[in-house]
């Protein structure tokens, strides 16, 4: 079932065309991959797609409704969460607090309950604690949940960063670069968890540099180049598409290839 | 001895406006990071207001209450027109737009109300209280009591309920807030509104008192400031101990020097705070990640 509808969507900064009239279809259940040469437009595709920029044309649908250049607090509310390239992180609360935010749409209290600690309050509290935890556990954290975010490494801040992106509870997930800046094992980790939440029926979208992650997990790959969409479809047969070899490698390459 | 207990009275009164004043300053700086320095002039607005709604023929309560509502609109059209457009700027030049706003509402308030000092009646009467050989007038515990109230509350608010928190958060990290849901907009606009009308209470309970002019504002806002900035900026519980403490440090410099330098305390303590420890009492210690 699609569940996330790109249509025509480009932006332009300034003359540049940064993203072009591209077009896919992200699946529930299945792994998306959005590849390219650095400088392609896959982190501004993203920031589209999430809200955090406002397309200049094209259209986004998130299961059948219109959801272009609305807030990302109101995309959240949709189920559509995002994880960030160079980490939004709350840099000053703990790891437990950080995830614990991700549960602020289904927390729901009145003030007065929370200002007197009622026993519904102090209830709904737990709940999301015992939620956040689990969330933690899942990418490992737990042990470090009292700690500072501030003070974690860059692999465990991006497994925070999933973390409290599932705290939403998303239908759909953008991941950018999860896997960039960890080591081996903590890659196969996070290659691990993401074929997890697709199998649990979320559509994930992925933008990653590390093509045995990408060509491994992946169910439909989308190559961009300059800002234009060069190729699309299963991961076997884009890696064999000339074009995609040519923007990667160069045409040299490709005539080495052919011939 | 008497006359030290006076002074501590004395500088208890003072410092609960500096501290509900410093408290404003509280929450604008937890969801922006920006120093609201039109902070003083919702203090102005809150006493002003009740004195001519008074003068009107207002029961007093209801005075108050309409004071500290439309001071509360104020703050939100602070917010709407001046700040948030501006949303993207440097913190310095939102700051340096909250003075600009200061000396638009003063201004403002010269013309549509006067020039003139205005007072309010007690709200309990002038009768002295006796304690110990000192006395405290019935109006100085109205705003000891009521910097304690909103104290206790704004930090049950913030560290209790998910509102408070989200303004935390909004102002930790706005995208961060806005991926997990938070309307970080309507977060900015509680915090003028919060911010003001707690300004405005102030105003109100200490006009019986310090009497009340269109350009109170400016001082109020600079000993909110030094308390603030001497508690830590951002923590309630700073607000509350930094104000308390310049108004003792006040009464007793006017007391045991001269109430010549009692204006200067406020800024040695700015000045010192700032050379010997610019996190203040309880403010956290801010590390930049590199």
């Amino acid at each position: 079932m699609t569940l996330l509808h790109i249509e025509g969507l480009g932006i332009n900064f300034g003359g540049l065309k940064a993203v072009d009239n591209v077009s896919f279809a992200a699946a529930a259940g299945q792994v998306t991959s959005v590849i390219g040469p650095n400088g392609a437009g896959k982190t501004t595709l993203f920031n589209m797609i999430s809200g955090v920029y406002t397309p200049g044309s094209g259209r986004v649908a998130l299961d059948g409704d219109n959801v272009t250049g609305i807030h990302p607090s109101q995309l959240a509310r949709r189920g559509l969460s995002r994880t960030f390239q160079n980490l939004q992180i709350f840099q000053d609360m703990s790891v437990l607090d950080n995830a614990l935010a991700g549960f602020h749409l289904s927390e729901r209290g009145s003030v007065w309950g929370d200002m007197l600690s009622l026993p519904a309050a102090r209830r709904r509290a737990r709940d999301a604690r015992d939620g956040a935890m689990k969330l933690l556990k899942r990418v490992r954290l737990d042990d470090l949940a009292s700690e500072v975010a501030g003070n974690l490494s860059y692999g465990q801040l991006k497994r925070l960063e999933i973390a409290r992106a599932l705290g939403v509870g998303p239908r759909v997930l953008l991941l950018d670069e999860p896997a960039a800046g960890c080591n081996a094992v903590e890659t196969e980790e996070i290659d691990t968890l993401i074929a997890e939440l697709a199998a649990s029926g979320i559509a994930v979208l992925l933008v990653e540099h590390d093509m045995k992650l990408v060509m491994r997990i992946s169910h439909h790959v989308v190559v961009l180049d300059h800002g234009q969409m060069i190729a699309e479809g299963d991961p076997e047969s884009v890696s064999q598409n000339p074009e995609v070899i040519k923007a990667y490698l160069g045409t040299e390459a490709v005539d080495n290839v052919a011939g | 001895m008497d006359s030290l207990l006076q002074f501590l009275f004395s500088g208890l009164t003072v410092g609960a406006v500096y501290a509900l004043v410093a408290l404003g300053f509280t929450i604008i700086y937890n969801a922006s990071d920006v120093v609201n320095f039109a902070q003083g002039e919702f203090v102005m607005l809150g006493g002003m207001i009740t004195v001519f709604a008074h003068e009107a023929g207002i029961p007093l309560p209801l005075a108050a209450l309409l004071a500290v509502v439309l001071t509360a609109a104020i703050g939100v059209a602070l917010n709407k027109l001046a700040i948030e457009p501006a949303r993207g700027a440097p913190v310095v030049s939102i700051i340096i737009i909250t003075i600009g706003a200061s000396i638009f509402i003063r201004g403002a308030s010269q013309l549509i109300f006067d020039k003139q000092l205005h007072r309010l009646p007690s709200f309990s009467g002038d009768a002295p209280i006796r304690i110990g050989g000192a006395t405290i007038l019935p109006q100085s515990l109205w705003v000891i009591g009521g910097a304690l109230i909103v104290f206790v509350a704004l930090w049950l608010f913030f560290t209790r309920t998910l509102t408070g928190k989200a303004v935390l958060a909004t102002a930790n990290n706005r995208l961060a807030a806005q991926l997990v849901g938070i309307n970080t907009r309507a977060i900015m606009t509680l915090s003028f509104a919060l911010s003001a009308a707690i300004g405005a209470l102030a105003g109100v309970l200490a006009t019986p008192i310090t009497l009340v002019s269109y350009d109170v504002g400016v001082a109020l806002a600079l000993k909110g400031f030094a308390a603030a900035m001497l508690g830590g900026m951002g923590n309630p519980k700073g607000a509350l101990v930094g104000g308390l403490l310049l108004g003792l440090f006040e009464a007793l410099t006017a007391g045991y020097l001269s109430s010549q330098y009692k204006e200067a305390v406020a800024f040695i303590v700015i000045l010192a705070v700032l050379f010997a420890m610019p996190q203040g009492l309880f403010g956290a210690k801010s590390t930049e990640r590199v």
